[in-house]
């Protein structure tokens, strides 16, 4: 079963980001969403281990979110993908499950 | 022997007195409400003529990210208030130092002037304050 996983809370608030970094199966996808989306800034404590699980998983940021909260689309993190709102509905019907961690 | 409050001059009532507020933001502006609730809260203290001090750390940095654009997302835009602050002598602003840095925030990123302290000045800071409303 292919799964998208979805983040939705600051890795720096709460651990969400980094459980699922931990259990997502090799070849998933991970979908940072609303306050989820500090994740994807490079610079910070957080990008070595978006860079390290990049190898293994897919990791996209949803660019409105992003530009909600200031967050300018040329600071993301390497091995991050930025999509729309379509790129959000591609990527839940192109797997076979949704898991989100609140 | 000089542990009462300081008497407030002649021609302040009783709600003249000034005492020391300080805010403590430590929460992202958009996931929960808390951000506007306490900007909102230090409006009110500012009206009042309190001596306003506001700090931002852990996620509470976030809330003077510059560039923020939330209202394609329906949400309301309040970042530009903090702007607003030096209207109502509300010039006292702090970052953490530690909280800024392992976000890979600079000052360059904030829409108001702040002064970045480190944990134990900010300690100290709040230390000296009469009231402290950590949200």
């Amino acid at each position: 079963m292919s799964k998208l996983h979805t983040v939705n809370k600051s890795p720096f608030d709460k651990n969400s980001f980094d459980s699922c970094l931990t259990l997502a199966e090799d070849g998933s996808a991970v979908l940072l969403i609303e306050d989820g989306v500090y994740a994807a800034v490079a610079g910070g404590d957080v990008a070595a281990r978006i860079a390290d699980a990049s190898s293994r998983l897919k990791v996209y940021v949803l660019g409105p979110d992003l530009a909600a909260r200031g967050m300018a689309e040329d600071r993301i993190a390497d091995g991050v993908s930025v999509v729309d709102y379509g790129g959000f509905v591609d990527l839940a019907e192109a797997h076979d499950a949704v898991h989100s961690w609140l | 022997m000089s542990d009462l409050p300081p008497i407030p001059p002649d021609d302040e009532d009783e709600f003249g007195v000034v005492k020391k507020f300080c805010y403590v933001n430590r929460k992202a502006p958009y996931g929960t409400v808390y951000a506007l609730e306490s900007l909102e809260m230090v409006l009110i203290a500012a009206a009042f003529d309190q001596d306003v001090s506001v700090v931002f750390m852990d996620d509470g940095v976030y809330q003077i990210k510059s560039e923020q654009a939330p209202e394609a997302a329906g949400m309301k835009n309040f970042s530009k208030t903090y702007r607003a602050l030096e209207g109502y002598d509300v010039e006292k602003l702090y970052v953490s130092k530690e909280s800024m840095e392992e976000r890979g925030l600079t000052t360059d990123d904030f829409l108001v002037d702040v002064e970045v302290l480190d944990h134990a000045a900010l300690s100290a800071l709040m230390a000296e304050q009469e009231v402290v409303i950590t949200s």
